[in-house]
């Protein structure tokens, strides 16, 4: 480490070289850059925890889509799953002059000064699938996630008659989804005359759920379903049912999210089936509120609207938003 | 007696914590000393364990390699792609790998010759790789793939996992390598002391460089191995592994300010982890505690480890 700290001023040219170098590609590349339209269009500021999970680029997508309809335009940026992030994303839409803002909150309780920074501004805000504790949002937009376990688990119950073991493979440890799926599936699993023989994290990541089903599978073998708080970690443990030959029909398996590859593996039979939370009409029906109370003053008929979670399996895969990869 | 113990626990002082895991594991747990399951745990290090390897290589020469995780990632999805063009298994392997040597060549090239701290190119490599990844994926799953090259992940050769045999190859190379190789000396060389290596007349910038490329390389291995386990390449994938392998080289006995460690300390590091984590499963341990639970045997087993040097 020695050498590297004497080594390192030895080149300021080159850094500074890089650095010019690299804020010219940034603010030349076309799409890149985003500012807000001079064009007299609605601008809304849209920041989502992150831009790499497939669950949140399709519920971008789905606002790009609706906003080309409501003739609106959109500025996004990704907060990298960090909190503070976030903070000043919002902040910068503030000083940008945005007209409304639409975010999912990475923290129930670290983006209230954000949403509070909007309130000053007189900037209304709409949160989407996720909610804050405090500070006036016009309207929230989401799924309710512990009825989201519940029906998960009902849809086990009832497809097994109430009897056997069931395993589960929780989300990430602290995070909100996770509690709150966990909460509403082992609920109603206790109230059943079912076991659960087992309950694990796997932290939302697909290979997590390949590698802790292979660690379940050595000590457990009596089961009749498997659960996952998400559709990466279900089809991972599918991965390691298959190589057990405990694919297929032998074992009941339901992931969360209805991702593209979870409808194909649903779609083959390899995936009983998974929750469907509706993140494309979320998101449509919170942009559609935010426009509504900017054109014409009128707000939305309440606070809170939740769109109830279904199961979703090989008969009932239309009702899915993702059907086709 | 107790001076023996005390003279095992000096000399070996990670295989001891090793074994002792093991032996608790196997009162605690009637699964875990089966066969299967510890086939089962050295298939789930074989990933994790093949990287610490190229790591091994990095952190000898006194630098380090925050982008392992994201140069899977990306590799990955080099791989995935070209697998989903239909090219041969051995073709698709060798673009791959040679995708992950260019990538720690990059890593090589930036902080030899711009002279900037490893921590910080790599840290900056981590997030373009993983940006690129995203780019070229547009953060979906790519998944499914052929039998043959399903094979490298999912296989097994007379009873032994595939990924396994991948692990020990690798680590047997890279042995070889550091011990009779003017490469391995140089490495060693250049982390123990970098001004009287450059006066004996080593190339550090080169010897340096091609440690961050077998590192690169050791990723692009490890994300073939992933890929084809998974049956899916994530632009997600590899998020956070920089840490586990970071701690398998550092349980393992090499010293972060280099010069001083064995690949053969590696494996078992690497081993130790997976052992870990197969046995909270086990043992169904709680989420919340799982973290405390690892954190703890990690921060143990290198105290136990530091004991011999006193």
């Amino acid at each position: 480490m020695r050498k590297i700290a004497s080594s390192l001023p030895t080149c300021p040219a080159a850094i500074v070289l890089t650095v010019v170098l690299a804020c010219s590609a940034v603010t030349l590349l076309p799409g890149c850059r985003k500012t807000p339209a001079k064009d007299g269009k609605l601008v809304i500021g849209l920041t989502l925890p992150s831009s790499s999970h497939p669950f949140f680029v399709f519920l971008k997508n789905s606002v790009m889509d609706e906003a080309q309809k409501l003739d609106v335009r959109v500025i996004s940026a990704d907060a990298e799953d960090v909190a503070a992030k976030q903070l000043s994303i919002v902040e910068d839409f503030v000083s940008q002059g945005v007209d409304a803002v639409l975010m999912a909150p990475i923290s129930a309780d670290a983006l209230v000064p954000a949403v509070e920074a909007l309130n000053r501004a007189k900037i209304p805000v709409a949160t989407v699938d996720r909610q804050v504790s405090g500070g006036d949002v016009l309207v929230h937009v989401g799924a309710d996630n512990v009825e989201g376990g519940r029906v998960a688990a009902r849809y086990i119950v009832e497809k097994l008659a109430g009897k056997g073991n069931v395993i589960e493979l929780e989300g990430a440890p602290g995070a909100s989804p996770a509690i709150d799926r966990k909460k509403g599936f082992d609920e109603v699993i206790a109230g059943s005359q079912m076991k659960l023989l087992a309950s694990q994290t796997a932290e939302f990541y697909r290979a997590n759920g390949q590698t802790v089903m292979e660690n379940l599978l050595q000590a457990h073998t009596d089961f009749q379903a498997v659960y996952a708080a998400n559709d990466e970690m279900i089809l991972g443990a599918i991965e390691a049912l298959e190589a057990k030959n405990l694919g297929g029909a032998r074992v009941v398996t339901v992931g969360y999210d209805v991702i593209p590859d979870a409808a194909e593996a649903i779609r083959k039979g390899r995936l009983t089936a998974s929750v469907e939370q509706f993140p494309g009409q979320q998101a449509r029906k919170a942009l559609r509120f935010l426009v509504a109370k900017l054109r014409d003053g009128q707000s939305p008929p309440c606070k809170e609207v939740f769109l109830t979670p279904v199961v979703v399996d090989k008969d009932t895969l239309d009702k899915a938003e993702q059907k086709q990869p | 007696m107790k001076r023996v113990l005390l003279v095992a626990l000096k000399r070996h002082g990670i295989l001891v914590a090793f074994a002792v895991l093991c032996v608790a594991m196997s009162i605690s747990s009637p699964a875990f000393l089966k066969p299967n399951n510890l086939l089962n745990i050295a298939r789930q290090t074989s990933v994790h364990g093949i990287m610490a390897v190229g790591m091994t290589f990095v952190i000898l020469t006194g630098g380090i390699d925050l982008s392992v995780g994201s140069l899977l990632a990306l590799a990955g999805v080099v791989c995935a792609y070209l697998e989903h063009a239909g090219l041969p298994v051995t073709l698709v392997v060798a673009a791959t790998l040679l995708a992950g040597a260019l990538m720690g060549l990059v890593n090589g090239l930036v902080i030899t010759k711009a002279k900037v701290t490893p921590f910080v190119v790599t840290l900056g490599t981590m997030s373009i790789a993983r940006g690129l990844a995203h780019i070229a994926t547009g953060a979906q799953p790519i998944s499914q793939f052929g039998s043959s090259f399903r094979f490298l992940g999912a296989g097994e050769w007379l009873n032994v996992p595939v990924p396994v045999i991948l692990f020990l190859l690798t680590v047997a190379s890279a042995s070889l390598i550091l011990n009779r190789t003017r490469l391995g000396r140089y490495v060693y060389a250049i982390g123990g002391n970098t001004s009287a290596a450059r006066l004996s007349g080593i190339a550090v910038g080169l010897h340096t460089t091609m440690a961050y490329v077998i590192c690169g390389l050791t990723s692009a291995l490890g994300a073939v191995v992933l890929t084809s386990r998974l049956n899916a390449a994530e632009s997600i994938a590899g998020t956070g592994y920089e840490l586990d392998v970071i701690a398998s080289v550092v349980i393992g006995g090499t010293s972060l300010l280099g010069g001083r460690g064995s690949v053969g300390g590696t494996l078992v590091g690497a081993l130790l982890i997976g052992t870990i984590n197969n046995a909270m499963n086990l043992l169904l341990i709680s989420s919340y505690y799982q973290l405390v639970v690892k954190g703890l045997i990690i921060v143990a087993a290198v105290i136990l480890d530091r004991l011999r040097e006193e």
